[in-house]
């Protein structure tokens, strides 16, 4: 096994594939890392690439006119950026900014559409594994909905 | 039973009964018992056994309750009145404390008043432990109940004509009085006059009866006594099923039947009032205008009330499905966990005195039909 | 049962303590910590998790978990408060030299002692700080009981975390981990934004040798013991706070009840063994 692979086993949105899954996914690999304040993608911009964060804060945001580029999420280690490569547009909804020096693994996402076009049950757990991380971030940010925080002082 | 200090039980009839009132007061005691007052048999201060509802007796179904002149002259052939001793014991409002500008807390102090109740059920007994586990047993006791407990005479009646919706056999709670009396009576009129069996339980107990003027009772007097009270167990109109009901409530929290008890009950919070071993209670504070003389209280409270459980802009509870099964698992199931024991003693009033006549004991029948379980037959007769 | 003179008076337990309002500190818009001196006799001393009844008289009494340093017990008391209703208004605003009424400490603690040799893991949700804080300050006062300890905040925005300066001086040592994090985006906010349970799924933990000490709104209490049970900790190593309605602190008014236990008597401190089946069910 790869350190590559290594580090992807160690993942727990690629727990589920297999040895030879891993071995494809990691064919599309490469260490990346970005410096504080570096930018990864601004949105709008066509989706290419996905990075399973190793270590350091990664920023999801926007720009939203009068109140400049608000952060709505941010990443870290364990968590995969990017999945808007997966699906039509192919566009990239939010703005990605590392906060600190960030290492990650860059996957060649052009690479995986076509791993996963050609070997559909790859395709599938794939897809699985981002969906769950996709669930995991729905379900805390409908935490976050609940304004769990708010004083109960004139609420109704 | 017989009672320390004492051979046997006594005899004695209803000028013994006049004269017991009167050593209790003698000794200090304000007697507390059954009497007639807007149409109901409730209890009051008496100054005198003639105050008792002699010959007076009820009829009582789900939500119904109804005075009906006897035959006889029984004082003690009644039951599920709307009071219970629990008003006397642990009063529906009491002082506190109160602050005044100097920062100081006075307790409200005023002396534990010495009662005597006269006419004890056995369920009622009961209840008078339980709240004795609930409000002194804990590491934190209500001093104002302790001390009122210190005081207390008890002269409990042993049942001999169970009521409409009374339960105490199946909580094993009467018709027998249990353990806890100083004196125990039971009535009995027949060929032999209006006569009374004493039974002492205390060596209290035995100084007020010496002062009563009796005769040993024979031990056909007792047998006879004792029959009617064992007769009358067997004569139950209604039944706690024989299930492990802690259990079945536990699995029981996501039932249907909780909705279902939720479309008739008005939450209206009787049973909780009625219950003689309710004992929730909520503060109050009060300040006159200025500011400089503050009082708190504390008064009954009911989980049925919509912000019983308020907490943080809500109340936890709010449907009255969730109120209702409050009420009901506290009752007969997590009030084992709390106290070590049922807090119901089947005295049928929370049956009696709910408007829309839901009865405990047959909600407790449905749980346990709609978990499956196999309980006693439903033994109940039709009231209505 | 009876005896024929008056009993000796029973203890009202019921009464409070006098105590006074000695200092006052704004964490946020809302919130203010105060420390309170006893009038003449001091209450007992307190445990981390333990609460007191705070009574403002003429307005009300309300359980206050204890924010305070357990390491220092001279018989101050130090109380987070949050302004949502009368009474608790009225203690925000109280100023110094205030009479208040204490009783207490009442509740079970977080007992940090049965956690040494083990990692820590706190996670606080909002003004869910407050009753952590002494778990924190005894921590740190005995650090090398503990192998890692990690402090996981929440908060809506940055403004309204509590105990600002003491966050930022945990922050900055060695042998404390400190995350913070913002559930609504915030300017200036270079910090991470997400929910509480998003840092603490991220946290690498050993599931044989961590306990987890767990303060916040119920629902965030769950979510966050879900993410430590999917990581193999066992219910048994997490511990919750719990609230519910309290007058009178001491297990015989009957409100505070959850089931078969009462918050007061039996909590508020309890194990997710028995809280975790408890919180699942609606209006309990």
């Amino acid at each position: 096994m790869t350190e590559r692979t290594a580090q992807l086993t160690g993942s727990a949105i690629f727990a589920s594939l297999s040895a030879e899954e891993l071995e494809l996914v990691s064919s599309a690999a490469r260490p990346v890392r970005f410096g504080a304040g570096e930018r990864l993608f601004l949105e709008g911009s066509p989706a290419r690439g996905c990075w399973l964060i190793h270590d350091g804060c990664v920023a999801l945001d926007l720009l939203v006119p009068g109140r400049g580029q608000v952060v709505v999420q941010t990443l870290g280690r364990g968590d995969v950026l990017g999945w808007s490569w997966l699906l039509p547009p192919y566009q990239w909804h939010f703005g990605a900014v590392a906060l600190r020096p960030t290492t990650a693994t860059e996957l060649d996402t052009e690479l995986l559409r076509t791993l996963a076009d050609q070997d559909p049950r790859f395709g599938y757990t794939l897809a699985l594994s981002l969906f769950q991380a996709c669930v995991q971030r729905l379900q805390a940010t409908r935490a976050r909905l609940l304004d769990l925080y708010r004083s109960p002082h004139g609420q109704r | 039973m017989t009672g320390p200090g004492n051979a046997g039980p006594a005899v004695f009839g209803l000028d013994g009964l006049d004269r017991l009132v009167t050593v209790l007061a003698g000794h200090g005691y304000r007697v507390i018992g059954p009497t007639v007052r807007d149409s109901a048999i409730v209890l009051d201060e008496l100054d005198s056994a003639a105050q008792l509802p002699a010959g007076v007796g009820v009829e009582t179904g789900p939500g119904y309750y109804r005075l009906r002149p006897r035959q006889d002259h029984a004082m003690f052939a009644h039951s599920a009145g709307p009071g219970s001793w629990k008003q006397f014991l642990h009063p529906p409002r009491r002082q506190l404390w109160s602050a005044g500008p100097d920062g100081e807390f006075r307790p409200a102090t005023s002396a534990s008043p010495r009662y005597a109740f006269l006419g004890v059920r056995g369920c009622d007994l009961a209840a008078t432990g339980i709240l004795g586990r609930v409000l002194g047993g804990g590491p934190q006791r209500d001093g104002s109940f302790e001390g009122i407990r210190q005081n207390l005479f008890i002269i409990a009646v042993n049942c001999t004509e169970p009521g409409g919706v009374c339960f105490c056999a199946s909580m094993g709670t009467g018709p027998g009085a249990g353990p806890g009396y100083d004196l125990a009576l039971t009535e009995r009129i027949d060929d032999s006059g209006h006569w009374f069996l004493a039974e002492t339980g205390t060596p209290e107990g035995a100084r007020i009866l010496a002062d009563v003027p009796h005769r040993d009772a024979s031990a056909a007097d007792a047998q006879a006594a004792r029959a009617d009270v064992s007769d009358a167990a067997q004569r139950m109109g209604r039944e706690m099923p024989s299930v492990d009901l802690p259990a079945l409530i536990r699995d029981s929290r996501e039932s249907p039947h909780w909705a279902d008890v939720a479309s008739r009950c008005l939450a209206c919070a009787n049973c909780t009032m009625v219950c003689p071993t309710c004992f929730c209670t909520t503060t109050e504070d009060v300040s006159d205008l200025t500011g400089d003389h503050a009082e708190r209280w504390q008064r009954w409270a009911s989980c049925f009330e919509l912000d019983f459980s308020y907490i943080h802009g809500g109340s936890v509870r709010q449907s009255g499905a969730s109120r209702y099964r409050q009420w009901f698992s506290h009752k007969l199931g997590t009030w084992h966990d709390q106290f070590g024991g049922s807090g119901c003693v089947g005295c049928g009033r929370c049956i009696a005195w709910c408007p829309v006549g839901i009865d405990i004991t047959a909600e407790a029948s449905r749980l346990a039909d709609l978990a499956g379980l196999a309980g006693e037959p439903d033994t109940r007769r039709e009231d209505d | 049962m009876a005896s024929a003179e008056s009993a000796s008076p029973v203890a009202e337990p019921m009464l409070p303590v006098p105590y006074l309002v000695a200092a006052r500190t704004t964490e946020t818009h809302d919130c203010v910590t105060v420390g309170l001196e006893p009038a003449r006799d001091p209450l007992p001393p307190f445990q981390p998790g333990q609460f007191t009844m705070l009574a403002v008289p003429g307005v009300g009494e309300v359980a206050i978990s204890i924010s305070g340093n357990p390491a220092t017990q001279d018989g101050t008391l130090t109380h987070t408060v949050r302004a949502v209703g009368a009474v608790s208004t009225a203690l925000h605003n109280a100023q110094l030299g205030t009479p208040l009424g204490v009783r207490g400490p009442f509740g079970t603690t977080w007992d940090l002692p049965s956690a040494t040799g083990r990692d820590l893991v706190i996670v606080a949700g909002g003004v869910g700080l407050a009753p952590l804080r002494p778990v924190v300050l005894g921590a740190l006062a005995d650090r090398r009981s503990y192998r890692s300890v990690c402090v996981i905040a929440g908060a809506r925005t940055p403004a309204e975390f509590l105990f600002h300066g003491e966050l930022a001086a945990w922050s900055r040592r060695a042998d404390i981990e400190v995350e913070l994090t913002i559930d609504q985006p915030a300017a200036g906010w270079d910090g991470q934004v997400g929910f509480v349970t998003e840092p603490l799924a991220r946290l690498p933990v050993d599931p044989a040798r961590t306990t987890a000490f767990l303060c916040g709104p119920e629902p965030m209490l769950r979510f966050a013991a879900q993410v430590l049970l999917r990581k193999g900790i066992p219910a048994g190593d997490i511990r919750v706070s719990l609230e519910r309605n309290m007058q009178c602190g001491i297990g015989l008014c009957g409100h505070c009840q959850f089931g078969p236990i009462l918050v007061c008597r039996d909590g508020p401190v309890v194990s997710y063994t028995l809280a975790g089946p408890l919180l699942t069910i609606r209006e309990l």
